[in-house]
């Protein structure tokens, strides 16, 4: 009877751990949709920020973030899948080189958001800017100052992992029967690849490019220095201009702002903004994994 | 004599191979750039301590101010304009304040000491850690030995969604509603200190950590579990004396990659620690971490200036100390691991 009891109480303690989680995940979520919803509508979404960033809406902040996820997708979902491909059908899983590879993209997602912010100043902005600037315009300050082009490029480099990871799974999933029949028809490596492991993971590089881009579109810390601005009267037109971003606005205006209280509608209807997109996103990977998963039982 | 297995060279093939290789390398190359980058910009601390040494003994000659002084500057300085130039610069060498007790990066004396803000980030990270491990880890066992798997099921993916909540929004519902929630509650003084900050970024660590740890209770065979339960334990007993021990060094890796996530998160410390570099053990004080102080000074610094090489060398030591958990959590718990169940087997 003892040992019963005994088993109740500890059971009861982790059920009470996760019921927990559960409940702060759930506070998040409703206190953000209270606090944003009556503000949420039309023309906050569609308007630019009026006096003095106490009025208006977001629209250059979603924009910003929609080209920067979208350049950083484009720079990082190629290499991306084809590293997951090198992983998963060309590297001997005992070679130096495959290990090294591995805790490469280890490294990379774990290294903290700041130090890619850092990186891309350093690198991109002070070494790959300077050096297209004396290129190109004979010193002419253009590419070597902040701008959505580091700031993409930066978040690509941070998304990367992601992407090999999701598209990696997906291909591991392909049974290997698949792949001998191809082989086995006289097709190459190469072909069997393009025409057997590439469309059979296509569902894996979709999850892989959509938690890269919830991931970018939530990242403030690596874009805080290489192109993100508080404000901007227009959208982005080059690759070379700064842009608005919905998690620095967030930022910024929970923060900075001149006036904290007065602006707290407006921060809570962004945070719901930017919470739904990624919400959203997140979901629909869950759910694409999910299936992936359950074809590789 | 027909060859079967003779491969017929295919350029093509030959080509993919090749360029797939290359590009897998990128990774690698991408890990070793932001070696050289964010060191490269640190470096210069360490070398400018010459030229600023020149100007402490000017100062310090001048500042005695007799006529004999005067004409030693003459003689000693190298060119006049420079030494005018350094009159008003730092009297102490940036490398030598970097382990003194106050950060003042902006003033007319700046002083770089690190000592606040690692005090700072310890005592975050360890309120973090104290917070998210054991929540995280009781958690998992639930979800891995108690829970139904119905509910299992549910339970997973919906600890899981907390990974996607991006920093900066658990960082403003830190700032907005933890922050004075936790006030009234414990009714403290500052309203944003370390206290609030560690919980938050606890919250951004559970995830991990929990994860992680489901994964290594589930990798326990089954066997175990089952004989555990023949010879009549129970499922706690079984969880805590059985699974519990032979997971413990993947626990260890989720807890030490937690740790990696709290060390390095920055918006979340930018938004709800309250940002004062001071030494103190209060858990209730306003703290600054040091990634939050590259977040929050790199874009007022000038380039090239002390200041901004101060913060690449925070970001070089943030990034020696996650890279170091990283290879930690990796090779030396994954080995423990593997090793105990290759021998067991």
């Amino acid at each position: 009877m003892n040992r019963n009891i005994k088993d109740t109480i500890v059971e009861g303690i982790t059920g009470i751990c996760v019921l927990m989680i559960i409940f702060i995940i759930v506070s998040i979520l409703v206190i953000t949709i209270i606090g944003g919803w009556p503000n949420l509508n039309w023309a906050f979404l569609s308007e630019f920020p009026r006096e003095g960033m106490t009025k208006g809406g977001i629209f250059p902040a979603i924009v910003g973030t929609a080209i920067m996820t979208i350049i950083m997708a484009v720079a990082a979902v190629p290499f991306g899948v084809i590293t997951a491909i090198y992983l998963a059908e060309y590297a001997n899983e005992k070679s130096v080189i495959a290990k090294t590879i591995r805790f490469a993209v280890k490294t990379l997602a774990v290294v903290p958001s700041i130090i890619f912010g850092l990186f891309g100043l350093g690198f991109f902005i002070g070494f790959v800017g300077k050096n297209l600037d004396s290129l190109l315009s004979g010193g002419e300050l253009r590419w070597a100052q902040p701008n959505i082009l580091w700031a993409s490029l930066t978040m690509a480099l941070l998304t990367l992992p992601v992407v090999i990871v999701s598209v990696e799974e997906a291909i591991r999933t392909i049974p290997r029967d698949m792949r001998e029949a191809s082989l086995a028809l006289g097709a190459t490596k190469w072909q069997t690849i393009r025409k057997v492991v590439l469309p059979g993971s296509l569902s894996g590089i979709l999850t892989g490019t959509i938690l890269a881009v919830s991931r970018g579109a939530g990242e403030v810390a690596p874009i805080l220095f290489t192109g993100a601005v508080y404000f901007s009267s227009h959208l982005p037109h080059s690759l070379s201009d700064q842009f608005m971003s919905l998690g620095y606005h967030i930022y910024i205006m929970s923060t900075q702002s001149s006036n904290v209280d007065a602006t707290q509608p407006i921060q809570f209807a962004t945070t719901l903004v930017l919470l739904l997109l990624t919400f959203s996103l997140n979901a629909v990977a869950v759910v694409l994994r999910y299936r992936i998963r359950k074809r590789a039982k | 004599m027909v060859t079967f297995n003779k491969k017929k060279f295919r350029f093509s093939d030959w080509l993919a191979e090749k360029v797939i290789k290359a590009v897998a390398f990128l990774s690698i190359a991408v890990v070793i750039l932001i070696f050289i980058f964010v060191f490269r910009e640190a470096f210069p601390i360490f070398r400018m301590d010459k030229k600023t040494a020149v100007s402490t003994e000017t100062l310090v000659q001048e500042s005695y101010g007799s006529e004999g002084t005067v004409n030693a500057v003459d003689k000693s300085a190298d060119n006049q304009v420079d030494n005018s130039n350094k009159k008003q610069i730092a009297t102490d060498k940036p490398s030598a304040t970097l382990l003194s007790n106050t950060w003042m990066p902006v003033s007319d004396n700046p002083r770089f000491g690190l000592w606040p803000l690692f005090l700072g980030t310890l005592k975050v990270t360890l309120i973090a850690l104290l917070f998210a491990a054991p929540i995280s880890i009781l958690a998992a066992i639930y979800t891995a030995m108690f829970a139904k798997p119905r509910i299992r099921e549910v339970i997973k993916p919906v600890i899981e969604l907390l990974a996607g909540f991006p920093s900066v929004v658990i960082g403003f519902f830190a700032l907005m509603v933890m922050a004075t929630v936790l006030q009234n509650i414990f009714g403290y003084a500052s309203r944003l200190n370390a206290f609030v900050g560690g919980i938050a970024m606890g919250l951004a660590a559970i995830p991990i950590i929990y994860t992680l740890t489901e994964d290594a209770l589930t990798a326990i065979p089954k066997t175990y579990i089952e004989a555990s339960l023949g010879l009549g334990a129970s499922r706690r007993q079984t969880a805590f004396y059985v699974i519990l021990p032979a997971a413990v060094p993947g626990i260890f890796a989720a807890v030490v990659l937690g740790l990696g996530r709290i060390f390095g998160e920055t918006m979340i410390a930018l938004m709800a620690t309250g940002n004062a570099a001071m030494i103190s053990m209060n858990p209730f004080d306003s703290v600054r971490t040091l990634s939050a102080t590259i977040g929050a000074e790199m874009a007022e610094v000038v380039f090239g200036d002390t200041h901004y090489n101060v913060l690449f060398l925070i970001g070089s030591l943030l990034f020696i100390f996650t890279f170091a958990l990283n290879a930690l959590a990796e090779f030396y718990f994954k080995n423990v691991v593997v090793r105990k169940y290759q021998s067991r087997k």
